[in-house]
């Protein structure tokens, strides 16, 4: 055939169309999340000599995930989230120097540990938001760091845990020297986690836990039981917390007295600020920023580590409240209507 | 007292706050279907028995029978899964999100699958589909997609009733569903809430004679968390008390 075709007139949509459009944009795969991923695959191949950054930097953004999906996502603050990646470091790290090295298993153990402790502590706070939650969240962090200190017997105390043997993964793959084992390993484990998270933040439970966010007021009264989904919801990102914490013990082979402590909540909570808080891929990107950095201006001046971080958290909050994501959004929307204008 | 006609029946409930004595044991019965107002001076009581009755608030004492069952122990979102849905005077709506998305939200805890991880809400074309219908009926399914911070404040008032509407009640209860918006978009409001479905009996407190008149098939009036009197509009509009102590002399029926 060799008659032009003539494009039909596109139809007008209508408004149920836009309806079901909301929610296939909202689980859509933002060009941002593919870009972070293909980056950081590329890295893996690219720098050979900082695998344990980049092995590090997706397991610190797994647990920036994880609190994401508490703050970002159901609005539910926390400065004591490190307490989850804490129990999942130990308990990957006790496990394997009790004989059961086979980490798969391990991690999964380790996810169920942490997903119990975020039940109980659940259990005492769904009755409360906002300060109180941040003061009880805070607190059992600290009462479990001070455990974990004085309980040397079984933690090691001050020294952590060290010397932790990790048998090869599916009985093939052995974690050598290099780290090129430990960084595949944690890429495809937190990528599979990763598209977990997607998947619940894409589900009615996940505008649940929106709605808690943006009115807790509001949720009990069209039917949704809060203390039902905030226990799911601490139980899940505790487990996922945990798994992150199991990563570290089983790569590092240690696990130190500081993977409990208050300094890694509290970067946490910086580092989803700082890539955009409710959006998942913010979390890992922010991680990346925040480790990154840290890792160059460590190097130039270790004083002014902090004074940069203060820095940076001062101008998102005031400039830039989507973070890195939020940020990028508005400066492609920014240029889109800048060429068509032109 | 509570004939099996009855949607929601309130037995000799009160409620203090301290030495305060908000309600005082209100005997209220709400029949299946109706149009039913609730008026009264500020300060009677008002919203604090649409708060006990909804369950943000227990009652110091006394029953609330939802369609034969005592209802009195459960808490608010049981209530609703049981068919008793509230609106608030103030929005107290979900800012950042969409008006389909809030709606889905209460049709998918409806349908019992709120809880549900791994469902996609995308692919919940049925629920999306629910949503979108009650949408409709309260005209907001041109505005389904604009987060509801977005909407004009008439709209957000609407929407307040979709939410509602979307647990599928037997009772509906609504604070003053028409409060700050201007006189003529008032009506269309109340007009919204007449043209429901007959099976479900709404209790309204609205401040506006003339629309409580217009719209109310059976007036209660609450003086200092009692009740003063109950009847028709015509009955409650002839009554001399009423006039004396809440309608003054405005009353133009």
């Amino acid at each position: 055939m060799t008659a032009i075709e003539i494009p039909a007139p596109a139809p007008a949509t209508t408004s149920q169309e836009r309806a079901h459009k909301v929610f296939a944009f909202a689980s859509r795969w933002r060009w941002e999340e593919v870009a972070f991923w293909v980056a950081a695959a590329i890295s893996i191949v690219v720098f050979p000599t900082h695998l344990v950054l980049i092995a590090q930097v997706l397991i610190t953004g797994l647990f920036a995930l994880s609190f994401d999906l508490l703050v970002g996502y159901a609005g539910i603050p926390s400065l004591g989230h490190a307490a989850f990646f804490g129990i999942g470091a130990y308990t990957a790290g006790l496990l394997a120097r009790a004989g059961w090295t086979e980490p798969i298993s391990g991690l999964i153990i380790s996810a169920i540990i942490a997903g119990l402790a975020g039940l109980a502590l659940s259990v005492v706070v769904s009755r409360l938001t906002g300060i109180g939650l941040i003061m009880i969240t805070l607190g059992v962090g600290l009462l479990l760091y001070e455990a974990a200190h004085s309980a040397r017997a079984i933690t090691g105390g001050d020294d952590g845990l060290s010397g932790i043997n990790i048998a090869p993964i599916f009985g093939q793959f052995s974690f050598d020297f290099y780290g090129r084992t430990a960084v595949i390993y944690t890429f495809i484990v937190v990528f599979l986690l990763y598209l977990v998270a997607r998947r619940i933040v894409n589900s009615p439970f996940g505008l649940e836990l929106k709605g808690i966010r943006e009115n807790v007021r509001r949720v009990p009264a069209i039917g949704v039981p809060l203390r039902k989904r905030y226990m799911v919801a601490f139980t899940v990102s505790a487990a996922l917390a945990g798994v992150a914490g199991a990563l570290l013990g089983q790569i590092t082979q240690t696990v130190a007295l500081s993977s409990l402590g208050f300094d890694r909540s509290a970067a946490a909570l910086i580092m989803v600020m700082i890539g955009g808080m409710g959006t998942l891929i913010g979390a890992l990107v922010g991680a990346a920023a925040y480790m990154v950095a840290q890792d160059r201006l460590s190097d130039l001046n270790p004083v002014y580590w902090n004074f940069w971080v203060g820095l940076l958290l001062v101008l998102f909050v005031l400039f830039a409240r989507g973070g890195l994501i939020g940020g990028v959004d508005r400066l492609v929307v920014w240029i889109r209507s800048k060429r068509n204008k032109a | 007292m509570n004939a099996p006609g009855d949607a929601l029946a309130t037995v000799e409930l009160c409620k203090n706050f301290g030495a305060l004595r908000v309600l005082r044991e209100v005997n209220f019965t709400l029949p299946q279907g109706c149009r039913h107002a609730l008026i009264g001076p500020n300060g009677s009581g008002k919203t604090t028995l649409i708060n006990v009755i909804g369950g943000a608030l227990a009652p110091t004492s006394g029953k609330i029978v939802l369609e034969g069952q005592d209802i009195t122990a459960l808490t608010s979102d049981q209530r609703v899964l049981r068919g008793l849905a509230r609106t608030f005077q103030i929005n107290t709506l979900f800012p950042r999100l969409t008006p389909i998305e809030a709606v889905t939200m209460v049709v998918c805890q409806r349908r019992g699958i709120g809880a549900s991880l791994w469902r996609s809400l995308k692919r919940s074309h049925e629920a999306i589909d629910e949503a979108y219908t009650i949408l409709e009926q309260l005209h907001l399914d041109e505005d389904c997609d604009r987060p509801t911070a977005q909407l004009a404040y008439g709209r957000q008032r609407l929407l307040e009733i979709a939410l509602a509407l979307a647990a599928r009640p037997k009772v509906l209860l609504l604070d003053e569903p028409a409060a700050g918006v201007p006189q003529q978009q008032s009506g269309e409001i109340l007009h919204v809430i007449s043209s429901l479905p007959d099976d479900i009996a709404v209790l309204f407190i609205e401040h506006d004679i003339d629309l409580v008149f217009r719209f109310a098939e059976r007036i209660t009036v609450l003086v200092a968390g009692r009740i003063l009197c109950e009847g028709t509009p015509a009955e409650i509009a002839a009554d001399p008390e009423v006039r004396r102590i809440y309608l003054g002399d405005e009353v133009h029926v």
